[in-house]
């Protein structure tokens, strides 16, 4: 018994290192979380929110129309218009899924509406009635600057892949 | 016909699944041993009969019923068979059967072994691994069922179901949609099976550990059955990992091979807790501690298997690998929940029997270097995990989803895959019970030393980017140190036994392959990120728009554009073929062919890259579209990946070390031969 309390007396060290270590990747996930986060918003939560959103990047999903597409090919410049989309899952599961959901939004002349522009090559999956997922920041002009330009495009066929392209 | 074979084999099997784990169990505890028998033989049936139903969907699937709604699904008249054949992984129900198979034909296997020490481990092996078992049939019975057929119902939907809804009239499709094109690739064949064959796997020790809970067995018995096992299940998820990135590489055609998407967090967070208990185990064998962390840490490398089929199965998270929407995702989230708790409560219950036999005493010792070791996986792993959920929780919470992206994995496990490395250095040096950092510096030193050359060098040839110099030297560090290890110990033989430095060296390896295999895994991983270093720092990447006989530079290269092909091809693709010239320093090198496949079934487009591959580097050409005026003028994007193939050379190095150390040695393969008499009384 004697021995075993000996023994335990140099736990302390021990304890105190697993301690800080375990205390070093607290604050590594904390503080890459708040180096990292970006927030994920509609047009119009971006909108409602406005100035207290900061200098941070944001994520926005929309609704591409189709009919806004400009591309500038010798300075890969790519302007379009993107309509608000709900984020509400059950919603777009009432509207009849995603692309059902994508086409009403884009039919609402009172859906809000957002002008990305975008520097790089144009994926082949920017079309009319896409879902685009753009990262970047809200320029003074209004129109937002993207970094990186995210596409899916629900098929008609119930339980395919969403076809996906990346940019940045 | 075939459809209703293969569903009434289904519920068979899950009938016997259930049967099998209640009679083990009732046998156990009422002491009849009749009924343990009688378990084990459901559990033996359990094989044949997903074999049976496998074979259905199969021959279904290579036969074009498309009546069949997963048929239809996943392959049409122009796939070639053997992408048929394959397509019973490409899809939810198929993905799920199989799954359901290996896991039967592993229990099986691992059923087959002799039970004389451990007898009474068998009737609670066969109920936790038929549960599991029965958990996954009861998804493909009763939600995702591939024998469904389609129907066309009263009111002109399109449904799914086994027997005729009323008033619905049956649908014969002469075409199937076909599989996803991005799952048309040699790497897919082979990335599911592999990542699948590792999960599976691990529930085998998770079930040897539960069944020594549950009979208070405190030794390290579970472990050593299984030591094989853990290794057996690594090694695939590790391939299958590196097949995946393999497959992003080749196919995705975004220049990279990992991008911290939740579905390869889901396949990593297994491998991360699975990779800690590989190095943790050999603690307990050895010096009787870590009892309590080692049954941890097999119940969350299982919870973490549950959960990383559930997060690529559910739809729960958008991803580029999800399926759809699914019912089967609060199923997942159920079991998963219950059988972590249920484990974690056996645990706690048994907290006491599992008293450890020695205290960490030195902190150099190589339990206390293991120790730490398992926190920084276990670092990596939270990072990871809260990576993936945090949009979840933020959501819940403050009803705002906030994602992260690699920037904040990368920021976050870039440290901690640090201090991995150099751990990696120091640990094979250290000893048992009580190492001063004397004794590791004696060792260290002359690799050290040796190290320092490294980033001098480095930094005179031009790589100045400090975490580049940093992993860099890290890694050379391990290199050194394992290689002198290699270097004293055939040394060492050879002036003890006169063996010739390659005779020394085979047989140190061969004697100890355990340790030596770990010791080439490390190598192979001082190999991956000397890759994964120089693509993630020194990548560079242009795009651009060309006309025929345009170039455009990056670093080195010049590429010209110098024509293309628009063709169709009989398998259903349109095909855009084009032809670049690659020039290194001004001298013709290479001809790529960067093509785009139109599949027209899926109306889905498919980017194959060109790509010269050499060990320094990589010139990968992407062709990203073709202006629809001049049917001529093609747009590019082209990616220099320094050092890229030194990951996939590194995997193959880690497959190897696992094999050495996976292998049956010799003494031991002798031992079995000896004893005919305790196999064939194996019942």
């Amino acid at each position: 018994m004697g021995e075993v309390t000996k023994k335990r007396t140099g736990q302390g060290k021990f304890l105190l290192g697993g301690f800080l270590i375990v205390a070093a990747i607290v604050y590594l996930i904390a503080s890459s979380t708040q180096a990292a986060a970006q927030y994920y918003l509609t047009i119009d939560e971006l909108f409602a929110r406005g100035e207290d959103l900061g200098d941070r990047d944001i994520k926005i999903s929309g609704v591409v129309d189709g009919d806004t597409i400009q591309y500038d090919v010798k300075n890969l410049m790519l302007r379009f218009t993107i309509a608000n989309v709900p984020a509400d899952l059950d919603e777009i599961e009432e509207a009849g899924g995603l692309a059902e959901a994508l086409h009403i939004a884009l039919e609402d002349p009172h859906a809000t509406r957002l002008e990305v522009e975008y520097i790089g090559v144009m994926p082949d999956l920017l079309r009319d009635e896409a879902q685009a997922i753009v990262t970047g920041r809200m320029g003074e002009d209004g129109i937002f600057y993207a970094d990186e330009l995210l596409l899916k495009c629900p098929t008609r066929y119930e339980g395919d892949v969403p076809l996906q392209a990346e940019g940045e | 016909m075939v459809a209703s074979i293969g569903y009434y084999a289904l519920v068979i099997t899950f009938l016997a699944s259930l049967y099998g784990a209640g009679a083990a169990a009732y046998g156990a505890l009422k002491r009849k041993p009749e009924f343990v028998e009688s378990g084990r033989y459901a559990m033996l049936l359990t094989w044949p009969l997903l074999t049976v139903a496998s074979v259905a969907i199969i021959w279904l699937l290579t036969t074009g019923h498309y009546e069949i709604g997963f048929v239809a699904s996943v392959t049409s008249n122009s796939m070639p068979t053997y992408l048929k054949v394959t397509a019973l992984w490409g899809g939810q129900e198929g993905s799920l059967v199989f799954w359901a198979w290996l896991m039967a034909a592993f229990t099986s296997a691992a059923s087959l072994r002799k039970w004389d020490r451990d007898r009474e481990l068998l009737p609670w092996f066969i109920m936790v691994t038929m549960i599991t078992l029965a958990f996954f049939l009861s998804l493909v019975v009763f939600f995702e069922n591939p024998f469904a057929r389609l129907w066309l119902s009263a009111d002109g939907q399109q449904v799914t179901a086994m027997l005729q809804p009323t008033g619905a009239i049956p649908l014969n499709p002469p075409d199937g949609r076909g599989l996803n094109p991005l799952l048309r690739h040699p790497g897919m064949i082979i990335h599911p099976p592999a990542l699948y064959l590792g999960f599976v796997a691990y529930v085998i020790p998770y079930a040897f550990a539960m069944a020594a809970l549950i009979t208070r067995r405190s030794d390290d018995r579970w472990i050593r059955i299984t030591r094989r096992w853990t290794l057996v299940a690594w090694i695939f998820l590790s391939l299958g990992l590196i097949l995946g990135g393999r497959w992003a590489y080749d196919v995705l055609g975004w220049g990279g091979y990992w991008g911290w998407d939740p579905v390869e967090i889901a396949a990593l967070l297994p491998w991360l807790a699975g990779t800690a208990f590989l190095h943790s185990v050999m603690v307990q064998e050895k010096k009787g501690m870590l009892k309590h962390w080692n049954v941890v840490l097999i119940i969350l490398t299982y919870a973490l298997v549950l959960f990383g089929t559930f997060l690529s199965r559910s739809g729960v998270l958008s991803s580029v690998h999800a399926f759809a929407k699914s019912a089967i995702g609060p199923m997942f989230f159920v079991f998963i929940g219950v059988t972590f708790i249920v484990s974690l409560s056996l645990l706690i219950n048994r907290w006491e029997m599992l008293k450890g036999e020695n205290f960490l005493t030195s902190v150099f010792s190589r339990e206390a270097l293991f120790l730490l070791n398992n926190f920084l996986f276990m670092g990596i792993l939270a990072v990871s995990f809260w990576g993936v959920i945090f949009p979840l929780i933020s959501e819940l919470i403050t009803g705002q989803k906030i994602t992260v992206g690699p920037p904040f994995y990368e920021r976050a496990n870039g440290p901690l895959g640090l201090g991995l490395l150099i751990l990696m250095a120091i640990a094979p040096l250290s000893a048992y019970a009580s190492t001063t950092w004397k004794t590791i510096g004696r060792a260290l030193w002359k690799p050290a030393l040796v190290t320092l050359l490294v980033p001098i060098t480095f930094y005179f040839a031009g790589i100045q980017n400090p975490i580049a110099l940093l992993g860099y030297t890290a890694a050379a560090l391990v290199a050194f140190v394992t290689l002198y290890e290699f270097w004293r110990g055939a040394m060492a033989r050879h002036r003890r036994h006169g063996e010739t430095l390659p005779l020394a060296l085979w047989r140190l390896v061969g004697r100890n392959r355990r340790r030596y295999g770990g010791y080439i895994i490390h190598l192979g991983v001082v190999l991956m990120a000397f890759g994964i270093i120089g693509i993630e720092v020194y990548q560079t990447e242009t795009q651009a728009t060309l006309a025929k006989g345009e170039q455009v530079t990056l670093g080195r290269y010049v590429m010209t554009y110098d024509d293309i092909t628009v063709f169709d091809t009989n398998d259903g693709r349109n095909v855009a073929r084009a032809v670049v010239s690659v020039y290194q320093d001004g001298k013709l090198v290479d001809e790529l062919y960067p093509r785009k496949d139109y599949y027209y079934d899926s109306q889905q487009a498919v980017t194959i890259p060109g790509t010269r591959s050499m060990l320094a580097d990589d010139f990968y050409v992407i062709l990203v579209g073709l202006d629809p005026d001049s049917r001529s003028d093609a747009t590019f994007k082209v990616y220099h990946n320094p050092l890229v193939n030194f990951i996939w050379i590194g995997g193959i190095v880690f497959s190897l070390g696992t094999i050495v150390a996976v292998w049956v040695s010799r003494g031991r393969r002798r031992a079995n031969k000896a004893s005919p008499a305790s196999r064939s009384t194996r019942t």
